[in-house]
């Protein structure tokens, strides 16, 4: 076996791989840029090698500096992990050429895969289905509306180059197709300097499942089942699991051989995904072919039981596979969150920054054999860079059935606390807590169907109601008993705790009457009883318990006057009080927040550097507006929307306060959500 | 007998309606609460007990004989929060607008004087429209009496001033010489002088809360409404002792003394320039994460306020790197100098947490006496007696290192994070003097500031001599900091006998 490998990645892929490579008793070199210096990867390995600067160009994605890096260090194979170089054929070539193993399929496949009507073609040959279509260039409109008809409406116009949803269009008839052939061409053109165009189906309901297929170098290939991965936003994936809800065996089976098939055309070895479209009439069709590990493979081996990346570093040193087709097991189900640093509420922009708490929770099997499984390459106080993906975790949980796996989920995720950026926690919940998620009814459109406005917090369920008015109460009266032990009191003139209390959840008022129990308090609420058992105690952020038997888990945040709770998506502020406090806080007029949405503010006082957008400038999100110099520091302010600058307020030079007017946009600002209360400093 | 009782039942619920029900529906809908409603909210339930109930006013002129409210306008007397004694006057805008009389005055006089004699805080929730005009002399008299009291018993037992509507006139000085103001948002406002004479500003612009919490630093907070300031108020007495007598009360703690956070080892950046957020630090090692910030949106460079260490109350001084590097100036010393003043008049230890660059520079400061200024900390922080703790994360440079508690202003415990850098300058500043000849050659300036750097941007010259008592790890800083105030509980200084100091005003 490999005495040292070297991983030419970073972050949660890197860290995963490490992990393996230990297990295997492998020694392992790191790369890191200067962005990564303080980075996990680099503390796991037992070696790590400075490769450049923080810009993945300059650093993660220089061969000539991986090779040195392996030179320098004795590295006898390289692990790739996923994105940067690990499709890419000169990579190696140039590691073959240096006596270097590379750990994933030979250069023919990755060449054979990377372009999309070559991978079609090859996959016709090898007798898998492919949407219906012509892989031929298409040479002008009229040509296009020919093929359209003859393939027959809705059909799907593509730039051969293209990704990410450019030089994409979609026909429903002749008129669009011409059209669609046009604009698909224009910008092809402009986007991958590259204007061939083809024509295929238009898969209506469809969903996103692979199939992991793994070979060796002795032409055993297997397949591992599939992947579903329809939960996408602008084409990333955002939830996976496995298996899909949707497959039985049959077309289980089918995809998998077909999956095998094209493997064995292009003589795979190594770990590689077939990626197919399904309609709703289990119709699949192949898509593409990837050839490295997946970002979603921990799904796979929860439910196989294999470890892929041991699988790719036995078969890169010419190990036969030691499992056959038949060995392959499914085994209960695996679900995957992404979780992202990005702001749901906002578009989901990109947030970085300094992760102040980051706390995931603990890995392993509860005493149910539900299993979490926490992939991450960062730590609380690391920093979520700028120059990189930002993914802070691929949080997964197994059970046995679906829903438990679903369930499972959903309480990791309510015990997942990070604060200090925004992330997408919520959102996910809200995801996997969605009625037509759990009955399985999924297509790729299913986020921007479900959520057309964008997210503003999941609302919450009778049940989480309830729960949430009984942790409020635990929080609340926890916090007061500790209150009334305070030193310095008069004797005998102490503050008693009355058993009637108000709880307002985002408004709404409910009057409970509260009941000190073991464990615990019995909240009654209309007649109900809400028995909240829980060891919490004031200061801690996570509220661990059940409310009438049930197991909740609670993010609870103090804030000047009540809490901010975090649960299945949900984000609300809780304030307990007296029947008197309540009635008198029914006078406090409402403050509607004035409109910052149209305003550009100077966030601290500073001096202007640049206004880099003009009067009347359409400005895109995430586009910069301005910078602010505030001692040698310079901020850089980007919009948050799209908009249309309509005034311009300060200049360059300016000195300027804090919330002092930079920019006026136009036109009513998109909604916003009203301000919430301050989380107490 | 009966009948006699049901006439003190019936004269009180007389008194209890204030000015009545038109005038309590008024107050209402301007988003106020009564003043009777206001010290529901403050004091334990049922724990008020009101004195001076009865009182009227003595004035004849002008009609005044005709128009009598029992208790003239104020509430007055005592209770508990959280079970310790609190000595309360509330003003009744629904009488007489919460104009002072002379018989208000002698009622707050009262409760101040048996503050002073039990050794109990005073809060007072001022909503007046000022002196009572009808009186003259005998209203301003009434003031100054309070004034008085103010004064004596500053430092004596805590004074709090909660302004929830106006406060105008030669009345803004009552609350002006206790320790804390805090503001209702919208609906309070402070000014000598009213926006009649001063035309061409709003009520709002000129002494509404935003103004005097971020402008004038005459408000140490402001909250949304009556209800959230009240609250903020109990919360905040639970940090302070009950006189100067008295040590701050302590209260049991969920959050362990040696509690490690791994994450402050990489708070402070790589990049000596690059700002981080002191407030972590803060929440990091204080019980439970809870602060309770003191002057949150004045001078932000320098973060004040009160936190709890095992159970103990701990008033916190820290330079804010986020805002204007965590430079000393004019605002910023006179804001953290009475804050120290306090804690050590009412037997508060403090923590001290360093990132200073120096003080900022510029005529703006000069011309506005940023020496006498800057003196204000230096002197708070050198008279201090309490049990004072630093803690150096990064930048103590040149006067201001002096300044920020360090050992040689009687600071007890002094500690650096190996980020430290204790010097009278940056290294490049340094070497350009030190090296001034050398300037044209920009290699053996660089290899100047690079041997500069090497020898004074470290804590270790500093521990070297002792003025560091230990570099400590950034994790351990809670577990550090908690031992050193365990170590100090029992410390006693005292400073030489005098009449009372001269700090530079």
């Amino acid at each position: 076996m490999f005495e040292k490998i070297l991983i030419a990645n970073r972050g949660e892929i890197a860290c995963r791989v490490i992990k393996t490579a230990r297990r295997m008793g492998i020694k392992t070199v790191a790369v890191y840029s200067d962005a990564d210096a303080d980075a996990l990867h680099v503390e796991m390995a037992d070696e790590a090698v400075h490769v450049g600067a923080p810009p993945a160009a300059q650093s993660y994605l220089l061969i000539d500096k991986i090779l040195a890096a392996c030179k320098a260090t004795g590295a006898q194979a390289v692990h790739p992990g996923y994105g940067f170089l690990s499709e890419k054929a000169e990579f190696c070539n140039a590691l073959e050429a240096a006596g270097i193993a590379f750990i994933g399929p030979s250069v023919r496949a990755i060449g054979a895969m990377g372009d999309k009507i070559e991978s079609k073609k090859l996959a016709r040959a090898a007798g898998v289905s492919t949407v219906p279509g012509v892989l031929d260039v298409i040479p002008n409109a009229e040509e296009a509306v020919k093929i359209a008809r003859e393939i027959g409406y809705p059909v799907m116009i593509k730039a051969s180059a293209g990704g990410g949803g450019k030089g994409m269009r979609i026909a429903w008839n002749d008129a669009e197709a011409r059209e669609g052939f046009q604009s698909a061409t224009n910008e092809a053109r402009s986007s991958f300097a590259d204007d061939r165009v083809f024509i295929e189906k238009f898969v209506t309901e469809p969903r996103h499942i692979e199939i992991q297929v793994l070979g060796d170098k002795h032409g055993n290939i297997i397949y591992l089942g599939e992947r579903e991965c329809s939960i996408q936003r602008r084409h990333q994936k955002v939830i996976e699991e496995a298996p899909s809800p949707f497959l039985d065996a049959a077309t289980r089976k089918a995809m998998g051989e077909q999956a095998v098939a094209l493997a064995r055309e292009v003589g795979y070895h190594s770990a590689g995904t077939v990626e197919f479209i399904v309609d709703g009439a289990r119709n699949f069709y192949f898509l593409e072919m990837n050839t490295r590990l997946q970002v979603e493979h921990p799904v796979t081996e929860l439910i196989t039981g294999v470890d892929l990346v041991e699988q790719m570093i036995r078969v890169a040193y010419g190990e036969p596979l030691s499992l056959t087709q038949d060995d392959v097991k499914l085994n209960g189900w695996a679900v995957e969150a992404r979780v992202y640093a990005e702001d749901p509420t906002r578009g989901f922009l990109p947030s970085i920054g300094r992760l102040s708490h980051y706390r995931p929770p603990a890995e392993g099997a509860d005493e149910h054999g539900w299993i979490v499984r926490n992939d991450t390459g960062v730590y609380e106080g690391a920093e979520i860079s700028m120059f990189y993906d930002p993914m802070i975790a691929k949080l997964c949980t197994w059970a046995p059935t679906r829903i438990e796996a679903i369930h499972a989920q959903r309480a990791a995720l309510d015990g997942f606390y990070i604060r200090g950026i925004s992330h997408n926690i919520s959102f996910v919940s809200a995801v996997l807590g969605h009625a037509r998620f759990q009955e399985g009814r999924l297509t790729t459109g299913f986020i921007a169907e479900e959520f057309p406005d964008g997210f503003h917090g999941a609302t919450l369920d009778a049940a989480s109601r309830d729960a949430l008015t009984a942790v409020a109460v635990a929080t609340e009266r926890r916090t007061a008993e500790r209150e009334v032990q305070i030193s310095g009191q008069s004797p005998f003139h102490g503050r008693v705790l009355p058993p009637d209390w108000v709880v307002t959840i985002d408004g709404d008022e409910r009057a409970v009457v509260v009941d000190l129990a073991k464990g615990g308090y019995d909240v009654t609420f209309e007649g109900r009883l809400l028995a909240i058992r829980t060891d919490w105690l004031p200061g801690r952020k996570l509220l661990r318990g059940t409310v009438n038997g049930r197991a909740v888990v609670v993010q609870v945040d103090a804030l000047a006057d009540g809490f901010r709770l975090f649960h299945a998506g949900a984000d609300i502020i809780a304030v307990v009080r007296s029947p008197r406090a309540a009635e008198l806080a029914r006078l406090m007029p409402v403050k509607v927040p004035p409109d910052t949405s149209r305003l550009l503010l100077c966030p601290m006082p500073g001096l202007v550097v640049s206004i880099n957008v003009e009067l009347g400038e359409e400005v895109k999100a995430g586009q910069t507006l301005a910078v602010v110099e505030a001692m040698k520091m310079e901020n850089v302010l980007k919009a948050e929307r799209d908009g249309k600058v309509a005034a311009v307020k300060a200049k360059k030079g300016d000195s300027l306060a804090v919330d002092q007017v930079i920019l006026e946009f136009e036109g009513p600002g998109p909604r916003r959500r009203p301000a919430r209360g301050r989380v107490t400093p | 007998m009966q009948h006699i009782l049901r006439e003190l039942e019936s004269k009180r619920e007389e008194a209890r309606l204030g000015g009545g029900q038109r005038r309590i529906d008024a107050q209402h809908a301007k988003g106020k609460l009564t003043a009777r409603e206001r010290l529901e909210l403050l004091l334990d339930a049922g724990s008020f007990e009101e004195y001076d109930t009865f009182v009227e006013h003595r004035c004849s002129d002008f009609g005044m004989d005709q128009q009598k409210i029992p208790g003239d306008g104020v509430v007055t007397g005592w209770g508990t929060i959280n079970g310790r004694q609190v000595f309360v006057f509330s003003q009744d805008f629904t009488v007489f607008g919460g104009a002072l009389s002379e018989a208000h005055a002698e009622k707050i006089c009262k409760v101040m004087d048996m503050a002073m004699r039990v050794g109990a805080p005073v809060i007072g929730l001022n909503d007046s429209g000022g002196a009572r005009i009808q009186e003259g002399v005998a209203s301003l008299a009434g003031y100054a009496e309070v004034f008085s009291r103010n004064v004596l018993a500053s430092g004596v037992v805590p004074q709090i001033s909660v302004i929830m509507g106006p406060c105008a006139g030669g009345a803004v000085y009552s609350p002006a010489m206790t320790d804390f103001i805090f503001m209702v948002k919208d609906s309070s406002y402070m000014f000598v002088t009213g926006p009649d004479v001063v035309k061409t500003v709003t009520q709002e612009e000129l002494g509404g809360a935003i103004t005097h919490t971020a402008k004038s630093s005459v408000a140490d907070n402001a909250f949304e409404n009556d209800v959230e300031a009240l609250h903020q108020v109990r919360r905040m007495f639970d940090f302070l002792p009950l006189s100067n007598k008295e040590k701050p009360p302590t209260r049991p703690v969920y959050d362990e003394p040696d509690r490690i956070e791994p994450s402050l080892d990489t708070l402070v950046p790589a990049n000596a320039n690059k700002p981080y957020d002191m407030k972590e630090l803060i929440l990091k090692l204080v019980d439970e994460g809870d602060f309770f910030e003191i002057q949150p949106r004045y001078a932000r460079n320098i973060i004040t306020g009160f936190a709890r260490i095992e159970g103990s109350t701990i008033g916190i001084v820290a330079n804010q790197p986020m805002v204007l590097a965590g430079c000393l100036d004019i605002d910023s010393s006179r804001k953290a100098a009475r804050f120290v003043r306090f804690c050590d008049a009412f037997n508060i230890p403090l923590l001290t947490l360093v990132d200073v660059p120096g003080f900022l520079p510029g005529t703006a400061q000069e011309y506005g006496g940023i020496i006498k200024h800057g003196a204000k900390l230096l002197f708070a922080f050198a008279e201090a007696t309490v049990p004072k703790v630093t803690v150096i994360t990064r930048k103590a440079y040149g006067g201001a290192y002096d300044v920020m508690s360090s050992k040689h202003l009687r600071g007890d415990v002094s500690y650096a994070w190996p980020t430290a850098e204790i010097a009278v300058m940056g290294a490049k500043g340094a070497v350009e003097i030190i090296f001034r000849s050398e300037l044209g050659d920009p290699e053996k300036i660089a290899a100047r500031t690079a041997e500069y750097a090497a020898n004074f941007a470290s804590p270790f010259k500093a521990a070297n001599r002792g003025f560091i008592d230990e570099v400590i790890m950034p994790h351990s800083t809670r577990r550090r900091v908690a031992r050193a105030f365990a170590m100090l509980r029992n410390k006693e200084l005292a400073n030489p006998w005098k009449k009372h100091d001269n700090i530079p005003l």
